[in-house]
C-alpha cells in the first residue's frame, strides 16, 4: 500500500531523509518510532504530499506523490503533528466543511457525520464550537476529519501527543478500532510502549536513516540476545565489576545506585553458571534477575549505539 | 448541480462563515463607515460654508468637487483595507497549522486562493456598499450621475482586485503574516504615491528640457504613461476626459494633439496583467512546486 524507495529529502547540506526505504503492506499499522528530528514527519509530509523529495520515490495505493497527488490524496487521511482548527466553527461544520473539500455530498455528510463523532467519542460535543474543545477531544475531532473521505491510508503524525494518560487511552482505543476497520496506518510517537500494543510493525529512523525495520516482535528478539541482567549486591560492587571484566558474554558493565547492570549476550544455561562462579568467588549477592526490554528499551538501545547494525 | 453548489464551494463557504463570525468585521465595518461619514461631514462643511457664502445658492460644481474628494478618501481607505484583509489569508492558515490539512484536501490550487481571494474582496465590497449612504447625499445636491457613480464602483473592484491579489501572493511567498502585510503595503505604497512622485519629478526634468517647436508631431511625453500607472492618476481621468491629455502634455505644447492613451485604460491594462500574473503565481506556489528536470526519467525507477 505504501511503498518508499530511495527516499531523500535534503535542506542545503542538511540531509533530513537519506535513502529511506519502507515497504507497508495493505492493512498493517506501522509505527514509526525515533527521536525529534529524526525524519518521521519529513517522511510523512512527503507522504502526504506536502513536501516534495529531493530524491526517491513515494508511492501510495500505486500512486507516486509527485507524479499524481490528486489521487494520493483521496486516499490518504492526514493528521499532522501540530494542527488548528477553525475556533469560529462548530464540530459539525468543521466536519461538514473538510467533507464537502472532498468533493462529498450534503446528503451523505448528514449521515456520516453523527457516526464520525461517534467513533471519536464527541456525539455529546454535537452542537459545540470546536474553540470550547479540550486538547484531546480537539485531537480526536482531528482525526474524525482524517476519516471523512474514508481513506484506505491514515498517516497520524504524533497523534497522542501532548495528550493526559486518559485521552491517550482514548486515542488508543480509536485507532484500535481503525485498526479492525482495515486501514493501513503510518503511526508515529516516541510513546513507545503505547504503540507496542497496537503495531504490527516498526521501523526506527535516526539521523534521516532507518536503523531498523520489520516485526514489531522480531525486533524484540533481535535484541534480546543481549539480556540485561541486574544484580544487586551487599558490597564489593567495585571489585565486581572488574571481576566481571574476565566473563564471557558479558559486554557492558555499568552501576548505579539500585546495583550492577550487565549486558549479558548467554542463554539460559551461561546465566546460571554465571550466578554459580559469582557465588563461588565470595560475592555476596541480595538479587539477581533478568531485566524486562520493552519496546522502549529496544529505541534506547537501536539508538543510543548509532548504528544498530 | 445546483446553482449554489456551483456559486459557493467548500473552502469559500468556510471563509464566509468564519469572516463573519468574528467580531471584528463588524468593528471593521462600523469603523470604516465612520470614518467615511466622519470625513464626508467635514468635507461637505468645509466646501460648502465657501460655496454658500457668495452665491446664496448650491453650486452643483461644489456638490462635484464633493464626490471626487470622497471618492479619493475612498480610494486611500481601500489602500489601506485591502492589503490587510488579503495579505494574511495563505499565511494566516500557515501560521494556525490549518493550511496543511486544506491542501490534503481535493480542493484545488487555484479554488483555495480565488475563494480566498474572492471572500476578502466580498468583504471589502461590504464596506464600499455601506458607504453608499454617505455618497447620496452628494446626491442631495445634484451635479453627479448615477453612472458614475457606478464606474466608480466597478474602478474600485479593479482596485481591490490588484492590491487582493498582491496580497494573496505575498501572502503564498512569505511564511510569516507579518511580512506579507507589509511587503503589501509597500508595494501599495510604491503604486498609490511612488508612481505619482515619478511622474511629477520625471514631468518636471522633462518640462525644463522642453522647447515649444512649431514642428509638427505630439507634443506629448513618455513621462505621462507613468501617471496611468497611478490609481488616482486614472480615477481623475475618468471624472475628467480631458485629464488624460494633461498629463501627457507638456505645459505650453500644442493642446490641441490627443493623448496616447486614456489614463484609466492603461491603468487596467497594465495591472490585468499585474493581476493574472499574481494570482498564477500564488496558484502555482501555495503547493509545492515540481521542478522540470532536463534529464527526465519516465521509468522513475532508475533514479537515484
Amino acid at each position: 500500500m505504501i511503498e518508499i524507495h530511495n527516499l531523500t529529502k535534503i535542506y542545503g547540506s542538511f540531509h533530513a531523509l537519506d535513502e529511506v526505504n519502507i515497504q507497508i503492506d495493505k492493512g498493517t499499522v506501522f509505527g514509526f518510532v525515533g527521536p525529534n528530528g529524526a525524519g518521521k514527519t519529513t517522511t510523512m509530509s512527503i507522504l502526504a504530499t506536502l513536501l516534495l523529495p529531493t530524491s526517491g520515490t513515494a508511492k501510495v495505493g500505486g500512486y507516486d506523490v509527485v507524479q499524481h497527488p490528486h489521487e494520493v490524496r483521496k486516499r490518504i487521511g492526514y493528521m499532522p503533528d501540530f494542527f488548528g482548527v477553525y475556533d469560529q466553527f462548530k464540530t459539525t461544520e468543521y466536519l461538514h466543511f473538510y467533507g464537502a473539500s472532498y468533493g462529498i455530498p450534503r446528503s451523505e455528510r448528514n449521515k456520516l457525520i453523527p457516526q464520525l463523532l461517534e467513533l471519536v467519542n464527541l456525539s455529546d460535543k454535537i452542537d459545540s464550537y470546536v474553540d470550547s474543545l479540550s486538547r484531546g477531544m480537539k485531537q480526536r475531532l482531528c482525526l474524525a476529519r482524517c476519516l471523512v473521505h474514508d481513506p484506505e491510508v491514515l498517516i497520524l503524525d504524533e497523534p497522542a501527543s501532548g495528550l493526559d494518560p486518559r485521552a491517550r487511552i482514548e486515542m488508543r482505543e480509536i485507532l484500535k478500532e481503525l485498526k479492525l476497520m482495515g486501514k493501513t496506518i503510518i503511526i508515529s510517537s516516541h510513546i513507545l510502549p503505547e504503540l507496542a500494543e497496537m503495531v504490527d510493525e516498526i521501523g526506527v529512523i535516526e539521523h534521516g536513516r532507518m536503523v531498523a525495520q520489520g516485526k514489531v516482535a522480531d525486533i524484540q528478539n533481535r535484541l534480546r540476545v543481549k539480556r540485561v541482567l541486574h544484580i544487586r549486591m551487599l558490597d564489593q560492587t567495585e571489585r565486581f565489576s572488574t571481576w566481571l571484566k574476565d566473563e564471557a558474554y558479558v559486554s557492558q558493565v555499568y552501576s548505579d545506585a539500585t546495583g550492577v547492570h550487565i549486558h549479558f549476550s548467554g542463554g539460559d544455561l551461561e546465566q546460571a553458571e554465571l550466578l554459580a562462579r559469582m557465588i563461588s568467588a565470595g560475592f555476596q549477592i541480595v538479587s539477581f534477575n533478568e531485566a524486562q526490554t520493552n519496546l522502549e528499551d529496544v529505541f534506547l538501545e537501536i539508538t543510543k549505539g548509532g548504528s544498530y547494525e | 448541480m445546483n446553482w449554489r453548489g456551483m456559486l459557493i464551494n467548500p473552502v469559500l463557504d468556510k471563509e464566509f462563515r468564519l469572516r463573519m463570525r468574528t467580531p471584528r468585521s463588524a468593528v471593521a465595518l462600523l469603523a470604516y463607515v465612520l470614518v467615511m461619514g466622519f470625513l464626508a461631514m467635514g468635507i461637505i462643511y468645509v466646501l460648502t460654508s465657501n460655496g454658500m457664502g457668495s452665491s446664496g445658492r448650491f453650486d452643483p460644481t461644489v456638490s462635484r468637487m464633493i464626490f471626487y474628494v470622497l471618492s479619493f478618501a475612498q480610494l486611500v481607505m481601500i489602500a489601506f483595507m485591502t492589503p490587510a484583509l488579503t495579505a494574511g489569508v495563505i499565511s494566516g492558515e500557515r501560521e494556525k497549522q490549518t493550511l496543511g490539512m486544506l491542501l490534503t484536501t481535493q480542493q484545488s490550487s487555484a479554488t483555495i486562493i480565488l475563494s480566498k481571494l474572492v471572500s476578502s474582496l466580498s468583504f471589502m465590497t461590504l464596506l464600499i456598499v455601506a458607504t453608499l449612504p454617505v455618497y447620496s447625499i452628494v446626491f442631495l445636491y445634484g451635479g453627479v450621475s448615477p453612472k458614475q457613480l457606478f464606474v466608480l464602483f466597478l474602478f474600485y473592484l479593479f482596485v481591490m482586485l490588484m492590491l487582493g491579489s498582491l496580497g494573496i501572493f505575498f501572502s503564498t511567498l512569505f511564511k510569516r503574516t507579518m511580512i506579507a502585510v507589509i511587503v503589501t503595503y509597500g508595494v501599495g505604497l510604491m503604486i498609490f504615491l511612488g508612481t505619482g512622485l515619478i511622474y511629477l519629478f520625471a514631468m518636471g526634468m522633462a518640462q525644463a528640457r522642453y522647447i515649444p517647436s512649431s514642428a509638427q508631431g505630439p507634443d506629448y511625453s513618455w513621462v505621462g504613461y507613468i501617471l496611468g500607472l497611478n490609481p488616482g492618476g486614472a480615477l481623475i481621468s475618468i471624472f475628467e476626459p480631458s485629464f488624460s491629455k494633461s498629463a501627457f502634455l507638456f505645459s505650453g505644447g500644442n493642446m490641441g494633439a490627443g493623448a496616447p492613451i486614456e489614463l484609466w485604460l492603461e491603468f487596467i491594462i497594465v495591472y490585468s496583467v499585474v493581476i493574472v500574473l499574481m494570482l498564477w503565481l500564488a496558484i502555482r506556489y501555495i503547493r509545492p512546486v515540481r521542478r522540470r528536470r532536463k534529464r527526465s526519467n519516465p521509468g522513475g525507477e532508475q533514479l537515484g
